[in-house]
């Protein structure tokens, strides 16, 4: 297997402040790899270096073969899109669902937008109804939906996903949970996944990373730590707290 | 403390919150009832369901353009509707507390946290600055916050989230309320320090017997934590049951939100769905 894409010893700094203390990791094609951590962990932080939305200090980045420079080429955002955490914040408040989409197309230069919209809204399950509409005049998980869409318009091999379903009620989260799987399938995409949820990111990786201060704590796989098999005490306090409340 | 009445400790019949809006009313909460005792009851439900707005409206802190009315809204055999808001207003804080989610935005930013625990204290009782400056430790004490005198003098962009909510649930607690309202108290902490937060709340309540309502959208954590839980749909109460009963839910909304969370150890693809049916909103 090749790997999609793999990050070596990426450091990121703010300032005087570290907050990735060079973190490596290798995401194989057409897996789903997770990224998990409380805040401050370096999760988020670790998706947007590769992104080109964090200043890199050191370390280098790989995505599919090609060894990525300072700045980020359009073919590199071909290849790789991301959602973000709020659908409220990551749409544009007075532009149409169909301006949204026209964007990309347009910065990369497809001609067949009008047929690429529709069936990009098709395949997030909101159909062309959806269209002319604002993203106020959406619902959370409707606004997730067309952030979807916009990533997967360019048809990407890789998305990042940042706590895609934080931001939406859990009946909700169900539903855009399931269309990240059906889409990943159908289109034997790689997911970069973060999430402080333990449970989604079994849910939905292979593979996972446990992140504090900005290192990683350790490397499972979604079946080791299902099984309690992790040899940090972090991750087995991670493990308990996302049991819920016990009364002493 | 209060004479000691017979009746529960808070009485709701009936309440309705209505909000005019340019395209008419909006009821927000759709004649919800139910009585408390000293007990923890959880109020769950997703955004809009009008679990927060029951809460405040309880509080009296209900926007000023939505109207709130009640067959029967009491506390402690005081009716609370027909209450001048200056009385309402001492009972604020005093006998009925909040906690808020998110303690970067509910404490205030430029005052420090030992002055603020302070001015609630001294808003509702009649004591020195040196024994009001005691008791306030002495507070950030029971919350688990190891250096008070350090704290103390700290503002809220400071302290990280977990101490924040700690601050806030010792001014919360100073005045000795009865009846505390924690509308999602620990949504915007880690999951570690939300289990630390939980305990010292647990702990604090059940060593003041006081009464609690626990507003969030997690039904699971809401049925660990509470004695009783009421579900909310769309303004509504669609089920009430014990914690301890959760297993047996029979409304099929609170089976699909208990259903739909995935779950460690549990594999289901694709995820239950909620298939919302009109009639859970009639």
């Amino acid at each position: 297997m090749t790997a999609a894409l793999s990050v070596d010893g990426v450091e990121v700094i703010f300032d005087r402040f570290r907050a990735l203390k060079g973190v490596s990791l290798e995401v194989r094609e057409g897996e789903s790899y997770g990224l998990v951590g409380e805040s401050g962990s370096g999760k988020s932080t670790l998706l947007r270096a590769i992104a080109g939305l964090a200043p890199i200090a050191s370390g280098s980045i790989t995505v599919n073969g090609k060894t990525l420079g300072k700045k980020r080429d359009k073919g590199f955002y071909r290849e790789v899109q991301m959602v973000f955490q709020d659908p409220y914040g990551s749409l544009h408040p007075r532009q149409t669902v169909d301006r949204l989409l026209q964007e990309p197309l347009a910065i990369h230069g497809f001609a067949d937008g009008e047929k690429r919209i529709e069936r990009a809204l098709d395949e997030v399950g909101l159909g062309n109804g959806f269209r002319f509409r604002y993203a106020h005049q959406l619902s959370g998980g409707q606004r997730q939906r067309v952030a979807i869409a916009r990533a997967l318009i360019l048809e990407p091999s890789i998305l990042l996903l940042d706590e895609p379903t934080s931001a939406l009620d859990a009946s909700v989260q169900a539903e855009v949970l399931n269309l990240l799987e059906e889409v990943r399938r159908r289109r034997k995409l790689t997911f970069l996944m973060v999430s402080h949820d333990l449970a989604i990111i079994t849910h939905m990786c292979e593979r996972l990373m446990v992140m504090q201060n900005g290192e990683a704590v350790e490397t499972l796989t979604a079946s080791q730590l299902i099984g309690h098999r992790v040899s940090e005490d972090y991750t087995r306090n991670l493990l308990r707290a996302s049991e819920g409340f016990v009364r002493a | 403390m209060s004479a000691q009445s017979k009746g529960p400790l808070l009485d709701v019949d009936d309440l309705r919150v209505t909000f005019p809006t340019r395209t008419g009313l909006v009821q927000a909460v759709r004649g919800v009832t139910f009585s408390l005792g000293r007990e923890r009851l959880g109020i769950v439900g997703e955004s809009g369901s009008g679990k927060s707005q029951t809460g405040r409206a309880i509080m009296g802190l209900t926007a000023p353009q939505a109207e709130v009315s009640a067959k029967k809204l009491s506390f402690d055999g005081i009716d609370l509707l027909s209450m001048p808001s200056r009385q309402r207003r001492a009972l604020r804080g005093n006998r009925i507390a909040m906690i808020l989610q998110d303690p970067k935005y509910s404490l205030d930013p430029v005052m420090s946290i030992g002055r603020q625990i302070v001015e609630t204290l001294r808003t509702h009782e009649r004591v020195s600055r040196a024994e009001a400056r005691e008791r306030a430790l002495a507070m950030l004490e029971a919350v688990q916050i190891r250096d008070p005198k350090r704290v103390f003098d700290l503002h809220p962009h400071e302290v990280s989230g977990g101490m924040g909510q700690r601050a806030m649930i010792a001014m919360m607690l100073i005045a000795g309320p009865e009846l505390m309202i924690a509308d999602e108290p620990t949504s915007a902490l880690d999951v570690t320090v939300q289990l630390d937060v939980l305990n010292i709340l647990d702990r604090l309540v059940a060593e003041r017997g006081m009464g609690l309502i626990f507003i969030s959208h997690d039904l699971r954590l809401v049925s660990s934590f509470c004695d009783r839980v009421i579900v909310m749909y769309a303004g509504k109460v669609v089920e009430q049951l014990k914690a301890s009963e959760l297993r047996d839910a029979r409304h099929p909304y609170t089976r699909g939100l208990l259903n739909c969370m995935p779950r460690i150890g549990f594999e289901r693809h694709p995820l239950p769905v909620l298939d919302r049916k009109p009639e859970w909103a009639a």
